[in-house]
């Protein structure tokens, strides 16, 4: 059996080109290279899969944190990011539909188009990022919030002043009297009302904050506990919990992961479109294609959790 | 040219699958029913969230998110037509995942009382 396939490579059929020795047939080579590809996706699965659990010890540990801090993200960014990446893995499952029928000139295009929907999951994602950057929404000890959740969209005015029309800020701006009285160690540290107060001008950045929980604080959160002015404060929303930056550091993390995971899948396509332009690939050679088209929708599952997880929480 | 359908390198591999090839390809009008049924559960999933169920939320948008991720998995990653190993393969890592959050979950709840009171909101003092 060797000796046939090497003298039917010897005649130089197009597909013995791509058929490497140790294979019988290029189905059997095919079926190989994807059951690596699966093997190696099963890898990637564990590699999020670390990722998920800490997101859900978090949640499950303090629920408040998320339901307070996911409202600073945008679920249409989100849900237009879901799209695009749907969309992409239309046009790559298109790309390999064609190579398997040798149409090649759609296959280049469906490969374009998919780097076309990946490069405008790139620039929601650059809005999105570069949003929180500007308005201090970020991981661990830089998380220095601009606005209260919920406001963004209103231009980050820093509310030091009082006449915002958003409940949170006048329900905040009842506790103000007591925070003043503490020696403010009971004031949420971003709470900017106060911090205004403290701070005189109404002006965020002048302020000092810590994201170190103060001590004696009690339960945070959703726990009803009487508020400043003897009041229950009920609604834990109305109030920023501790340690807020987690879900920060939570987001970045895994989005930030898959924001790398897609950068090289847009790159392997794009080596897959030179070799595509090149005429690479046809109906007897299209494991490639084949393989980073698995690799691509893999990325797209990852997103299609990430999305309700981070940016969907009720 | 393309004669890998005809060209039997060692005489047993009967045809089987697409004519056109040694493997099944997915029909277009598969591809773009399965997009267009992704993109609705898409916006159910943003809709879902304005209901509200309580803690359903979280269940009901798991499960449609599986679903998507099945419709990826099955017709866009060719999972349907495969041979069974590679499912065997993705819904094994899978289930290890969901293993692993379980049992980090159970661990993590079964401490809680014993935190330092005031860290742990969920517990009840």
């Amino acid at each position: 059996m060797a000796g046939e396939a090497a003298a039917d490579g010897g005649q130089g059929h197009e597909h013995a080109a791509f058929l490497a020795h140790h294979f019988e047939t290029p189905k059997q080579q095919f079926e190989s290279g994807k059951l690596g590809m699966w093997l190696f996706l099963s890898t990637e699965v564990l590699f999020f899969g670390g990722l998920f659990c800490a997101y859900a010890v978090y949640r499950a540990n303090h629920p408040e944190i998320f339901l307070y801090a996911h409202k600073y993200l945008d679920s249409w960014l989100g849900g237009i990011n879901t799209a695009f990446l749907i969309c992409s893995s239309l046009t790559m499952a298109w790309a390999v539909h064609c190579a398997q029928r040798g149409q090649q000139k759609r296959l280049v295009q469906m490969l374009a188009l998919t780097l076309l929907f990946g490069c405008c999951f790139l620039g929601v994602k650059y809005v999105e990022y570069s949003h929180k950057w500007r308005d201090g929404l970020l991981w661990g000890t830089r998380f220095d919030p601009a606005y209260a959740p919920g406001e963004h969209g209103h231009g980050a005015e820093p509310h030091g002043g009082q006449g915002s029309a958003d409940v949170q800020q006048s329900e905040a701006a009842g506790h103000d009297p007591q925070a003043g009285g503490g020696a403010g160690s009971s004031e949420p540290e971003g709470d900017a009302a106060a911090a205004a107060a403290d701070a005189g001008p109404a002006g965020g950045p002048a302020v000092e904050r810590t994201t170190l929980p103060e001590p004696g604080r009690g339960p945070s959160g959703l726990a009803v506990r009487p508020g400043r002015s003897g009041e229950p404060v009920g609604h834990g929303i109305l109030e920023r919990p501790s340690n807020v930056h987690i879900f920060f550091g939570i987001y970045f993390t895994m989005t930030g992961l898959h924001l790398l995971h897609v950068l090289a899948g847009m790159a392997v396509i794009g080596w897959i479109l030179v070799r595509s332009a090149k005429g690479h690939f046809g109906p007897d050679y299209f494991t490639p294609v084949d393989l980073v088209g698995l690799y691509w929708h893999l990325v797209d599952l990852i997103w299609i959790y990430l999305f309700p997880l981070l940016y969907l929480i009720h | 040219m393309t004669d890998a359908t005809n060209d039997n390198l060692t005489g047993h591999h009967p045809l089987h699958g697409s004519e056109k090839g040694f493997v099944h390809v997915v029909p277009l009008r598969l591809l773009l029913a399965v997009w267009a049924a992704l993109m609705v559960l898409t916006v159910i999933t943003v809709g879902a969230t304005w209901v509200d169920l309580g803690c359903l939320n979280l269940a009901l948008a798991m499960a449609i998110a599986t679903i998507k991720a099945s419709l990826v998995g099955l017709y866009f990653m060719h999972l349907r037509y495969d041979k069974p190993f590679n499912a065997v393969i993705l819904v094994g890592s899978l289930v290890f995942v969901m293993l692993f959050v379980i049992f980090a979950l159970f661990d993590t709840q079964e401490y809680q009382p014993e935190l330092i009171p005031g860290h742990a909101p969920m517990i009840e003092q």
